[in-house]
């Protein structure tokens, strides 16, 4: 495919800051009419910040914006959408529970004498639709077709007669593969009728499916654009991930095996439909198991799965030997599983509660309500952890939701550490706090594995997991696709597994 | 802003401005401190018939039925839920003792049967709100529509209007009085006692608010959340049935129509003064105390004030409004940057 010469949108030198972040840094980024364009980046990369810009929820602070060659202003999404730029966000802003007809005009329903006419909202639906060559009954609620057509009609609403570009931020993150393949046959019919259509997503294989063109950013900067031949995926997850080294790559792990103590936690074709294949794992006493993959390739999915906050549909995870049947939190926890997880204001910790009610809370749950710990043993427990684990807190009654990032994981963490867990599954443990926790959770979870615990360790950060890990289970596409063990554990094997050059 | 240490006098003041009992007992401060201007003998507390009498007494005494669905109330509310049905379930109470009691069953009995009848509408509430999912307002709302109506059908089912009855027992626990005590403030001691320790010395407490401070979070710690909502909803209907039994017991009669008519609007409002947030996390079963004190303080200061009755509502409305801004962290802290602002 040839190069083309113009594009249709041409953001050139785009930079944003927001208060101590360089969201953008003099980012290129250009479609070209009839093109597919995948926008990568990791967590933190600048997508979203490019996206919003671009359709006017953000305001540049540098850099010239060229729809079909004339420079353009686009101060809101009102203007963008004059312009002919449409966007379907990853969180669809539609209404289930109202008609499809209702979603497809609201903000815009036409009116006869002041009144909305219901009749001619209809008939805009339909057209809509029609363009998409979908056919539905549209005065049903939304809400009572699938997520796939739910997605077909957020692109039906985005799409005016004029749209000349099209922005999916994630449109397939729910969908399964024949739903997947119905969107991309309305994306292929879009792109032949001349759009510009910029494609955010995960998924890998999708992009080498539909994409003409791939733009990679990381940091904020453009770190690579190529036609989707001139990419083998290697490339593009080195780019996505930062082959060089950014920080020490250093090895906590002394030994070169790994750990050949008894097997405690045995996985067997765990998974469920749409959020993760079916998989196997097993994890011995004193092993700590990375689990590695990009945004979005289930890194969270299979820890939740085996810890059983997400209710898997086949296989089964055995403890110590031990089936566990209809798996909940509450049952893995009283088996010694403990799990933090990743979104600790959501998940994770009571704010209102105090730091020592929230450290002791997983293991009074496994006590059960008639044997309290007393208010003595409470704060015992408390103050060891807090001495433990270093948790910066003037004392243990102070809210939880008053300490800083790192100090909140590490109450999460001591109360995942009070339970007595012989299995610890941790999610993202060192998002969102500061270099020096981060270097001691790293440390903790070395020292953990040394007591003979077995831990789990989902993260983003690449170097974390070749520091920490014995094993490392990578994932791609919601597929476990590997493992790498003992010294084969580098950055580069990782990449390499996640670009499928080896299994 | 500079962070004044505790110890410094003002630092003191300001620790004590800002827990969460100083301004419910400042309002009880002051509607006492109008009382006292207003009918010198207000606080008089003397002996008549054997037992205490004076206005004082009358406040706790009339604020007990209230107090005792507030604490129930305020465990709901802890979960992040709330029980509309309260005053029904008393509506309830009564008309089942009533017919209890004409039906000739032992009185000890009757007590057993009321309280049983308060776990069973906890169990229909419980029921929607933890199995069924449904939002809490709505599934009690169910009850508090219907209850009166099933207590004015249990009434024809020995065909009359408002039937009334006596019993000894029962009005001993309502109306009688242990040596110089009412009996109903003993009784409301003991239900607040026992409460008390459901949630304070068991981790049933800690496990209700967690469940009402974040659910999420509760289930991946291994909390039950469907039972904790369940139990809140049982001690609600529990205590929600020892007021009806006081007060069916006050009344000697069974009227579904008016008996605790708007109790559940005073209960969640004592939760609410006590510092209790409808958004769930945290319970205050002392504070909701206070806060069913505050109330009925409020009334029966303007019935002794000598303003007409018809007051009432709009001046307790009042009142609440002040308790309330009072509270607001937004509003005190609107008034410390002004007031401070004046200051430089």
């Amino acid at each position: 495919m040839a190069e083309p010469s113009t594009g249709r949108i041409e953001m050139v030198g785009v930079s944003k800051a927001f208060p101590g972040v360089r969201a953008l840094d003099h980012v290129d980024f250009a479609v070209a009419a009839g093109e597919v364009h995948a926008l990568l980046g990791e967590n933190g990369a600048g997508k979203s910040t490019l996206i919003k810009i671009m359709t006017g929820a953000l305001r540049r602070d540098e850099g010239e914006i060229r729809l079909d060659g004339r420079t353009v202003e686009i101060a809101s999404p009102g203007e963008a959408r004059a312009l002919g730029i449409g966007a379907v966000y990853q969180e669809v802003n539609l209404v289930p529970t109202m008609s499809v007809t209702k979603n497809l005009t609201l903000g815009r329903q036409p009116r006869r004498f002041g009144l909305i006419s219901w009749r001619e909202a209809r008939e805009r639906a339909r057209e809509r639709l029609k363009r998409l060559n979908i056919d539905i009954d549209v005065e049903r609620p939304l809400g009572s077709y699938s997520v796939a057509v739910q997605q077909l009609v957020a692109i039906a609403r985005a799409l005016e007669e004029d749209t000349r570009v099209l922005v999916l931020d994630e449109p397939t993150a729910s969908l399964d593969a024949n739903e997947t393949q119905l969107l991309f046959s309305v994306v292929r019919d879009l792109k032949s009728r001349g759009l510009a259509i910029v494609f955010i997503t995960h998924f890998i294989d999708q992009v080498y499916e539909i994409a003409d063109r791939i733009s990679v950013l990381r940091n904020g900067r453009l770190v690579g654009v190529a036609a989707r031949e001139d990419l083998p995926p290697l490339r593009l997850i080195s780019l996505m991930l930062g082959r060089e080294l950014e920080r020490t790559e250093e090895r906590l792990v002394t030994s070169a095996l790994p750990p050949e103590g008894p097997t405690v936690l045995a996985a067997e074709g765990v998974g469920r439909r749409r959020t993760l294949a079916p998989f196997d794992l097993t994890l011995r006493q004193g092993e700590v198991v990375g689990l590695a993959g990009l945004l979005g390739s289930g890194r969270t999915e299979i820890a939740k799965l085996i810890f059983g906050a997400i209710r898997p549909d086949s296989g089964r995870v055995e403890l110590a030997g031990e089936p566990l049947t209809a798996p909940s939190p509450r049952k893995s926890l009283r088996r010694g599983m403990a799990f933090c997880p990743e979104d600790r204001k959501a998940e994770g910790l009571l704010g209102e509660l105090s730091v020592r009610e929230n450290i002791v809370l997983a293991l009074q749950t496994k006590r059960g309500w008639l044997r309290r710990l007393s208010q003595a043993e409470q704060e015992k427990l408390a103050e060891e952890m807090i001495e433990a684990l270093g948790i910066a807190t003037p004392d243990a009654d102070k809210p939880v939701g008053q300490l800083s990032g790192g100090n909140q994981q590490k109450v999460l963490l001591a109360r995942a550490l009070v339970s007595n867990p012989r299995v610890l599954i941790l999610d993202e443990p060192t998002r969102g706090i500061d270099v020096g926790a981060h270097a001691e959770i790293v440390s903790l979870i070395r020292k953990l594995s040394q007591q003979g615990l077995a831990l789990l360790v989902a993260s983003s950060e690449l170097d974390e997991l070749v520091a920490v890990s014995d094993r490392i289970a990578v994932l791609r596409d919601r597929r476990k696709i590997g493992e790498i063990a003992g010294t084969d554990i580098t950055r580069a094997a990782i990449i390499d597994t996640i670009a499928g050059a080896r299994t | 802003m500079k962070v004044e240490s505790p110890a410094s006098p003002n630092g003191r003041l300001r620790a004590i401005a800002r827990h969460r009992a100083v301004w419910p007992l400042v309002a009880l401060a002051l509607i006492f401190a109008v009382d006292g201007v207003i009918s010198p003998g207000f606080f008089h507390i003397r002996i008549v018939e054997g037992r205490l009498f004076g206005n004082l007494i009358d406040i706790l005494y009339r604020a007990t039925p209230t107090a005792i669905v507030a604490l129930g109330m305020a465990i709901v509310i802890g979960t992040k839920g709330i029980d509309l049905s309260v005053g029904s379930i008393i509506a309830i109470i009564g008309a089942v003792i009533t017919w209890r009691i004409h039906a000739g069953d032992p009185h000890f009995v009757i007590l057993l049967i009321a309280l049983g009848t308060g776990l069973l509408c906890g169990l229909w509430n419980g029921f929607l709100v933890a199995v069924l999912d449904i939002q809490p307002i709505i599934a009690t709302l169910i009850l508090m529509v219907s209850g009166r109506g099933i207590g004015l059908m249990i009434n024809l089912l020995y065909g009359g209007t408002n039937p009334s009855f006596q019993s000894e027992l029962l009005q001993g626990l309502s109306v009688g009085h242990i040596s110089l005590i009412p009996t109903r403030l003993v009784l409301g001691a003991a239900i607040f006692a026992a409460l008390w320790l459901l949630i304070r010395r068991t981790a049933l407490g800690l496990f209700l608010e967690a469940v009402g401070g974040n659910s999420a979070a509760a289930d991946l710690a291994g909390v039950d959340a469907r039972l904790v909502k369940y139990a809140a909803y049982l001690i609600c209907g529990l205590c929600a049935a020892w007021a009806g039994v006081i007060l069916a017991a006050d009344t000697h009669t069974s009227d579904p129509v008016s008996v605790g008519l708007y109790i559940e609007l005073d209960a969640i409002l004592a939760v609410v003064i006590g510092g209790g947030s409808l958004s769930g996390g945290r319970i205050y079963l002392g504070m909701t105390v206070l806060g069913a004190l505050v109330i009925q303080a409020l009334t029966t200061s303007i019935l002794t004030s000598g303003l007409p009755p018809e007051y009432n509502l709009v001046v307790k409305a009042f009142v609440v409004i002040v308790v309330l801004l009072l509270q607001s962290n937004n509003l005190r802290t609107a008034l410390y940057a002004s007031f401070s602002g004046r200051k430089r």
